[in-house]
């Protein structure tokens, strides 16, 4: 039984990225040892980054294929999003978790999502992967407890959230939600 | 970290480029690591420091093994600061750095005080660090903490030590399956996503027990699952027990199908869709079961989200290869796809609708696909190509528009794929539709005066060769070809005067003009290895004295005679004769005749399972080859003669067993041989003197001559032993075997690895095998199965008729017979169109002695589902052709 057929078993993602507007690397966490090298993984973002740039996922979350993985992504000023998983995973189940990790750091961030402030508070963002995926693994997808749980972490005065307690980050969270919705 | 070079350009666009990380150095950073070893430590200080480092592996630097260590043991160091923010981001860096095992002892007693301690947080996160670096003999040690902590009432804890038990699963999967009563428990969990990691773990852990995974399919499908991810996961899992109960035959209800129905009117609408997707998936599914799950996918279909649409139009696009009908209700809402932004939707919309479109809509089709060309990559343009070359096929009246379309296409941009994609398409209607073939070759003519693709230009003048003078004007073509001897790169010239002499050979009438031509060729100047000129010398001797006179009948074999033996292997077989120097010709016969298709098939040993993220298996070695340096090192078995064919490996054992055992057969002109392939999965034992006892009561035409035992088998490490029996020549001898492995076994001692000098004997009862008609048959294909079976001598066709009883499907019928007979379906036959009622299947293959077989079956079935089928076979021997009705009677 060893070479079961991938959907049988627990959906996985193979890796999360999050690149700048130029496909430079923000910060990216790789699953899947399909990638085995830093080239290989340089080379990957490179030919997602190219197929995804001239197309418009500001709104909603957009879905490509690129060598037999899905990617859904979403980008918002000079942040690209990505989520990749294989072909026989449920596309939906990959845009929960992209969903998930974009509004988490849409929080972490207090709204101010770019480039700049993503570098400035990069131990939030590493934080923030590591909640939602283990080793491949969902670990969780709502993005207020995500958020949640990478905010108690903050370390004194000087961390963004700091001054936000975790009821306000799920005020804001709630408050981001009602606004997705009604777009 | 101001640095003087970067400045200038701060003031160009400083906004834009500022990083805190701008001129990092890898040694810097490295330097400012030593604020860990302060006695006073400073947490914000540290925590910067380790993003630094965090930053650096990310961007893919990499650190030197003493780099590691030096950070890995400042690092440890910080668990004497009690900031959470500093000991989440430790936790991080420590897996990052995936220390070795000496080093992991350094911070395993740090990490299980976390482990039990009263914060939620640091519970969690120890859990999932230690679980990432250890490598099993620390897991004894911890495991209680781990079984308490599957049960934590804090989701998170639980959470954590669901997912790495999932992990640990992959490298010590004993110690995990000891934890299924916590398991069990978590998966009652009112936490959504412990129910989640419960109910896969708990699947992992008994997905070899079918029973056990029925029974958790059943209970949960009743229970409540509270999260949309683990309802998506019961769905897999209860499509799996589906699969494997298969269809009531009573009532012909399908278990749990209700189940999976109820789910399309989940909230969630990723169970909605995960449920859709697996209704569609099921095996044999009917028109019945599959609509509500289309009717949910037509509505994902217009939704504002292209995530949405991209999953429910893939869907829809695979269920139209196998029941176009039912798709057709979406067709409406597919044409609205056409134009969507997302190109992905738009292609999988175009060509579900090229699938599902009728007669009367393939012209409409053409217009829209026109415009829809023009604006999307070559890789989209393939597939639609590929769709339009099955609707061509599926609609022969319209060849017409479809050719002229392709036609068009050929003439515009595009890479090598995408114009070589036109031209098979191109190629195989001019080969289906008599009526498309003028046409078709003179756009391929066209296309090749201005090619840039050698590759392409050599296989439509091969084509052209064949094809051409069977049309009703040949001549018209010369202009085209000869313009490539005049034009071209040598590759190309060389086709050229090939396709011309092919002219000369066939159309009596055009060769004093050949002649002429080929004669040009003669002063070919411009050629390094001289093969224009060689070519052209050759055909100017066969083809005759250049008079209009028929050629002679070897000449046209020469020319025009299929290579039937697999190029690759003559590719091999080749280099092997160049790299040996001997003064003995080349003989064509050795080269082998088995198509190498099939990997071997290995079971892996229990624990060993890959991982679902793992790389993808290295790219299949040819079996045969393998197979034949096996033996050839055997001196036992060296005046056998030449290997005629070789099994696919049968398992002798369950999975999860002791020890595993599988067969291959390989069938030699008077001998069979027996490869035993033996993987011991025992670490505590050492196999010795492994042979394997086989009563060949039940085979009587075999005699046994020899077994090559196997003197030692360790833990883990697949060994083979052999049997070699005889039989009489050219009988297909069949029989059943029954087999038992006979060893000495000895103790290990897994802590030094070292056995015990005593062992004791003991046996092993395999399964039975048999050796049946199939094992003497090999898998060949032929190209165009029509010329083939017309250059077969018809006095050595044998003809019947049997009755196959009432049948399921035809499917399934063809593929019983398919299999029974061991040969290569030929054209794409093998697969028989949804509920169809009648079908001709094409094989062939080479009986052994190196007898050419082919086959046509033709089955009908009747109301009542009875099945009949004639099977016409037409050999190089008469003999061989009633072998095959014999395999059929009796089987």
């Amino acid at each position: 039984m060893a070479t079961f057929l991938s959907h049988e078993t627990c959906p996985t993602i193979k890796n999360i990225l999050l690149l700048d507007s130029e496909g430079k690397r923000v910060a990216v966490k790789y699953y899947s040892d399909e990638w085995p090298t830093n080239s290989a993984k340089l080379a990957f973002e490179k030919s997602i980054f190219s197929k995804t740039q001239k197309t418009n996922a500001r709104t909603e979350a957009e879905i490509t294929m690129v060598e037999n993985n899905i990617i859904v992504y979403k980008f918002i000023q000079d942040l690209h999003f990505f989520v990749t998983g294989g072909d026989e995973e449920n596309e939906l189940i990959l845009a929960t978790v992209l969903q998930g990790f974009f509004d988490a750091v849409t929080l972490l961030l207090r709204n101010n999502v770019d480039q700049r402030e993503a570098l400035e508070n990069l131990d939030m963002i590493l934080l923030c992967l590591d909640e939602i995926v283990d080793g491949g693994i969902i670990l969780e997808t709502d993005s207020s407890i995500i958020a949640g749980k990478v905010a108690t972490h903050s370390i004194d005065d000087g961390a963004p959230l700091s001054e936000q307690t975790i009821s306000q980050a799920l005020a804001t969270a709630r408050e981001h939600l009602t606004r997705s919705l009604l777009k | 970290m101001a640095q003087p070079l970067v400045k200038k350009d701060d003031d160009r666009d400083e906004e834009a480029d500022y990083s805190p990380f701008l001129g990092i150095e890898k040694g810097a950073v490295l330097q400012d690591a030593r604020v860990f070893n302060d006695p006073q430590l400073d947490a914000r200080r540290c925590s910067q420091v380790i993003t630094k480092l965090l930053y650096l592996l990310n961007q893919g630097d990499s650190f030197t093994k003493v780099e590691a260590t030096e950070v890995f043991f400042a690092v440890t160091k910080l668990f004497q600061s009690k900031d959470n923010g500093l000991r989440r981001m430790v936790y991080l860096i420590i897996k990052d750095l995936s220390p070795s095992a000496d080093e992991v002892i350094i911070v395993t007693s740090s990490l299980m005080k976390d482990m039990n301690s009263r914060t939620d947080m640091y519970r969690a996160n120890a859990i999932r660090v230690l679980c990432r670096i250890t490598d099993g003999t620390l897991l004894t040690q911890i495991e209680r903490y781990l079984k308490q902590a599957i049960v934590d009432k804090n989701p998170v804890v639980a959470s954590a030590a669901l997912v790495s038990g999932i992990h640990l699963l992959q490298t010590t999967p004993e110690i995990v399956k000891r934890w299924s009563n916590e398991v069990q428990e978590a998966v009652q969990s009112r936490a959504a996503l412990v129910q989640f990691h419960a109910l896969a773990l708990l699947h992992q852990i008994r997905q070899n027990d079918r029973l056990a995974v029925s029974k958790l399919v059943t209970s949960l499908t009743k229970g409540t699952v509270r999260s949309p991810l683990a309802q998506c996961l019961l769905i897999r899992y209860t499509s799996q027990v589906i699969r494997e109960t298969g269809v009531n035959s009573q009532t012909g209800d399908r278990p749990f199908y209700d189940y999976l129905e109820s789910c399309l009117r989940h909230k969630a609408e990723m169970v909605i869709f995960e449920a859709a997707k697996a209704i569609t998936e099921l095996s044999n599914v009917t028109t019945r079961e599959l609509t509500p799950a289309i009717t949910v996918l037509q509505l994902l279909l217009s939704s504002s989200k292209p995530v949405l649409r991209f999953a429910a139009v893939r869907t829809l696009n695979k269920v139209a290869m196998t029941h176009p009908m039912a798709v057709t209700n979406c067709n409406i809402d597919m044409e609205s796809l056409i134009s969507d932004q997302n190109r992905s939707i738009a292609t999988l919309a175009i060509t579900t609708l090229l699938k599902t479109g009728n007669e009367s809509s393939v012209d409409r089709l053409m217009k829209q696909i026109t415009n829809f060309m023009s604006d999307i990559a070559d890789e989209f343009k393939i597939v639609v190509v590929e769709a339009i070359r099955s609707l061509c096929l599926k609609f022969p009246l319209k060849y017409r528009s479809l050719m002229n379309f392709l036609s068009n296409i050929l003439r515009e941009e595009g890479g090598f794929e995408y114009k070589k994609a036109i031209v098979d398409s191109i190629v195989i209607l001019i080969r289906d539709i008599p009526d498309a073939k003028e046409s078709g070759l003179l756009h391929l003519c066209e296309f090749i005066e201005d090619c840039e693709f050698t590759y392409l230009s050599t296989q439509i003048l091969h084509f052209l060769g064949n094809e051409g003078p069977k049309t009703s004007d040949p001549s018209k073509y010369i202009r085209y070809i000869y313009n490539r001897v005049i034009l071209e790169n040598a590759t190309v010239r060389a086709s050229a005067v090939s396709t011309l002499a092919k002219f000369g050979a066939l159309v009596d009438s055009l060769k004093p003009r050949i002649f002429i031509l080929l004669r040009r060729c003669l002063f070919d100047n411009d050629d390094e290895v001289s093969v224009v000129r060689d070519r052209a010398t050759l055909y100017l001797n066969s083809l005759g004295d250049g008079s209009v006179a028929e050629t002679d009948k070897d000449v046209k074999e020469f020319l025009f005679g299929s290579l039937d033996i697999p190029l690759t292997n003559m590719e091999t077989t080749l280099r092997n004769y160049a790299q040996n120097p001997t003064e003995e010709p080349f003989d064509i016969d050795s080269v082998p005749r088995e198509v190498k298709s099939l990997p071997l098939v290995e079971k892996k040993a229990p624990g060993k399972k890959p991982t679902p993220l793992g790389p993808p298996p290295p790219a299949p070695t040819s079996a045969s080859d393998a197979y034949e340096r096996i033996l050839s090192t055997i001196p036992e078995f060296a005046n056998f003669g030449k290997l005629f064919k070789s099994s696919v490996p049968v398992e002798l054992t369950e999975a999860e067993t002791e020890y595993a055992v599988n067969v291959v057969k390989h069938i030699f002109d008077h001998h069979v041989v027996f490869q035993y392939n033996c993987t011991n999965t025992i670490p505590e034992q050492l196999l010795e003197n492994v042979t394997v006892i086989v009563d060949a009561s039940e085979a009587e035409e075999f005699s046994e001559v020899g077994v090559k035992p196997l003197k030692s088998l360790p833990y883990d490490t697949p060994a083979q032993t052999f049997v070699a029996f005889e039989r009489p020549e050219g009988v297909p001898s069949v029989g059943k075997f029954s087999n038992t492995l006979r060893f000495t076994v000895k103790e290990v001692d897994t802590s030094t690895g070292e056995a015990e000098d005593d062992g004791v004997e003991d046996e092993y009862q395999l399964e039975d095998f048999e050796v049946v008609a199939a094992d003497y048959i090999l898998k060949v294909g032929v190209s165009n199965f029509r010329n083939a079976w017309e250059s077969m001598d018809p006095d050595t066709e044998r003809v019947d008729e049997y009755g196959l009883g009432p049948r399921e499907s035809l499917v399934e019928a063809v593929n019983a017979v398919i299999s029974l007979l061991g040969l290569q379906p030929c054209e794409g036959t093998e697969t028989v169109p949804n509920n169809s009622r009648s079908h001709t299947c094409l094989l062939s293959g080479v009986y052994i002695g190196n007898v050419k077989v082919l086959v046509r079956l033709s089955f009908g079935m009747d109301s009542s589902k009875e099945v009949a089928m004639k099977l016409a076979v037409r050999s190089d021997d008469v003999n061989v052709s009633e072998a095959l009705h014999e395999i059929v009677a009796s089987g």
